[in-house]
């Protein structure tokens, strides 16, 4: 019997067993952000502790940053404040900053990936849960919390009980028109939004095998959203052919040498995993959420679900979920207006997301009752979508182009839904209240499933626009 | 060494808090994470389910003057799921909650919990009915939660509760705040990071 990346890269990075039973384990790359690192460092001064491993966390500020105006100081003293708490941080420990005047400034888990820090056989942690994200290079990437992030900055290890594996096979091709995001959210409406606990997915098969890795990034970033604190696919070709040339990568003769290693840490053929999931990629269809968690979703041509229909265990929330949405039960999906549309996210703010949306909006116009707007992941992102005229055609059918940031999906920054307005968002979650209105409602879909709902105006199916 | 304190036991009236996947937005707002310190976040827990946007009070059971008082939260499926902002647990330990018990809880808030400190403990699914019922019933109740034994007692009745035994043992042992421990081995951790490859071929 084989085994898989997961149970490799454990080991490999398994300092020793801890008295209590869980494992301390070397964190490999550590990134941190502007919400989550401040009281960390307080802690680090206030136990009189030193930061073992500055060169392996790296910084970036994103949740908080307005996407009008980046001028210092911030318009908001709030976000100021934290800005100001990152930059003496990291000034005081070493610790790299990517900010504004980086040109590499971006989504955590945006520029990690594109600056070649994320890389093969890796240990990944940071404090936000999308850190899954990472997977995608066939790394164990997490999400932590405050604390643990003094751990990691002050011993680079992690106390760690080791998670199950789960084999997740998404057989054939996918359709046009079907994204990662429909994958996704097509495993966590299967598996429900806690089946993931205390496991660790590794995705595979023929339609992930044929994916791009922003698609795998996609795809791994909402491994949480089915409870699955860490989501993985294993490194191949396309893995190498994206890190080339990297900033951070491997050069020269030093690639070649990772290459071989990276291709020992994947999983073996006869690997063993402790549970199996296959789904026929081929019968995917554009998904839509109608409630409020990721896991209340379902194909664009069908109807809002009955709550009688639904498992016992699911009718509470669905009832919750349609008293808070104001959706019509048993009514088709398809239709429902809209009044925000917005692009971008850790899940769905990379070039290829921008490609994909842009190709919907070409030549087309927002409907007028919509508000739409377009947030690059990164500022490199950013960059390269001027370059391509990417922002003019966004611009010329009526979206917003902005600045790089988290924006409208955790809504920390001045991009808010008013009143109860209904966004279209290409983010990870519509959790109540997500966007930054007690009672704003939120429906996920891909980026070109919300290019196509700004233009209609309502919910609608993409494969109408290819 | 600081060693952090032994949780053996909690006893406390309750706060029933019914509902499936309660997520962290709905524990403590986004809004509310614009701060660089943990302090003055007891205010804010649950914030947008409590008050409506001119201040005043929503139906909810931490606004029900019979729960006043209460210090263990009962909850029901995959409480704490989705980020993994630790301002959530932080918010309800500062609030004055001393112990959760629960059905499930998700993965990184459950770490969250244990790492500050606050115990929280599994149950099963009808027991967590009943001791709600019985809670709505008799808020004044007090319940005892023995974390060595895995029981927490109420009225006339014992239930079983469940930690995982690393867990369990952090709390009894005071060592759930683990970095000093995990400093400890400061030789294995330069050990394993020098035969790590990529720390090698990074450029």
């Amino acid at each position: 019997m084989g085994t898989a990346l997961v149970d490799k890269v454990w080991d490999l990075h398994k300092v020793r067993r801890l008295p209590n039973g869980k494992d301390q384990v070397f964190i490999g790359l550590h990134l941190i952000h502007e919400v989550t690192s401040p009281q960390a460092f307080q802690m680090i001064r206030e136990e009189k502790l030193k930061v073992l491993f500055p060169k392996n966390t790296f910084a970036t500020v994103d949740h908080i940053v307005p996407t009008e105006d980046q001028s210092r100081p911030l318009k908001d003293p709030l976000a100021e404040e934290m800005l100001v708490a990152l930059e003496k941080n990291t000034k005081d420990f070493n610790i790299q900053f990517f900010n504004f005047a980086s040109s590499k400034q971006g989504i955590v888990h945006v520029i990690g990936p594109e600056l070649g820090l994320t890389q093969p056989g890796m240990t990944i942690a940071c404090g936000d849960s999308h850190t899954s994200t990472h997977g995608a290079f066939g790394a164990l990437a997490f999400g932590i919390g405050t604390t643990q992030i003094k751990d990691i900055l002050a011993t680079q290890t992690l106390a760690l009980s080791k998670p199950k594996s789960r084999r997740i096979n998404i057989t054939g091709k996918l359709n046009k028109g079907v994204y990662a995001k429909d994958v996704i959210l097509n495993i966590i409406r299967l598996l429900g939004v806690n089946g993931g606990i205390g496991f660790c997915y590794e995705y595979g098969g023929e339609a992930i095998d044929r994916m791009t890795m922003e698609e795998r990034m996609s795809l791994c970033n909402m491994s949480i959203e089915g409870g699955a604190r860490m989501g993985y696919v294993n490194p191949d070709d396309t893995t190498f052919e994206y890190l080339k040339g990297k900033e951070f990568s491997p050069k020269g003769e030093a690639f070649d040498t990772a290459v071989s290693w990276w291709k020992k840490i994947a999983s073996d053929k006869d690997a063993h995993y402790d549970h199996g999931v296959n789904i026929d990629g081929s019968k995917i269809e554009p998904m839509v959420t109608w409630g409020i968690n990721p896991g209340q979703a379902i194909n664009i041509n069908e109807n809002l679900p009955e709550v009688k229909s639904l498992n016992a265990s699911e009718r509470e929330t669905a009832e919750e979920a349609y008293k808070y949405m104001s959706l019509p039960a048993g009514k088709p999906v398809k239709g429902i207006p809209i009044n925000v549309a917005f692009i971008g996210s850790c899940t769905n703010g990379r070039i290829s997301d921008l490609r994909e949306a842009a190709k919907i909006a070409r030549g087309r116009k927002v409907s007028k009752k919509v508000k739409a707007l377009v947030v690059p992941g990164s500022q490199q992102v950013q960059k390269a979508a001027e370059k391509e005229g990417l922002d003019q055609i966004f611009r010329e059918a009526g979206f917003e182009w902005r600045q790089a940031g988290c924006s409208m999906c955790l809504a920390m920054n001045p991009d808010k839904l008013q009143g109860d307005q209904l966004c279209a968002s290409s983010s990870n979650r519509n959790f109540k209240g997500r966007q930054g209105s007690s009672t704003g409602r939120t429906m996920l879909m891909s980026p070109a499933m919300v290019a196509a709902a700004a233009i209609n105006g309502a919910v609608s199916d993409v494969r109408e626009f290819l | 060494m600081i060693p952090s304190k032994q949780i053996k036991s909690v006893s406390g009236r309750p706060i029933p808090l019914p509902g499936n996947d309660l997520d962290t937005d709905r524990i403590i707002p986004a809004r509310y994470l614009k701060c660089v310190t943990f302090d003055d976040l007891g205010q804010y827990l649950f914030y947008d389910v409590r008050f409506n946007s001119d201040g005043s009070q929503k139906e909810h059971p931490l606004n029900n003057e019979k729960y006043k008082g209460g210090t263990i939260l009962i909850v029901n499926r995959n409480f704490g799921c989705g980020s993994s902002r630790e301002h959530a647990p932080q918010s309800i330990l500062r609030y004055g909650i001393k112990m959760i018990i629960g059905e499930s809880f998700a993965e990184i808030f459950a770490d969250n919990c244990t790492a500050i400190g606050l115990p929280i403990v599994i149950a099963h699914s009808g027991d967590i009915s009943n001791l709600m019922a019985f809670a709505q019933d008799d808020p004044a109740c007090e319940i005892k939660v023995d974390l060595e034994k895995q029981e927490a007692a109420y009225g006339d009745f014992t239930i079983q509760v469940n930690q995982p035994e690393s867990v369990k043992k952090a709390l009894l042992a005071g060592t759930w705040d683990s970095t000093h421990e995990l400093l400890s081995a400061k030789e294995q951790i330069e050990s394993v990071a020098k035969n790590l490859p990529y720390l090698q071929f990074r450029s």
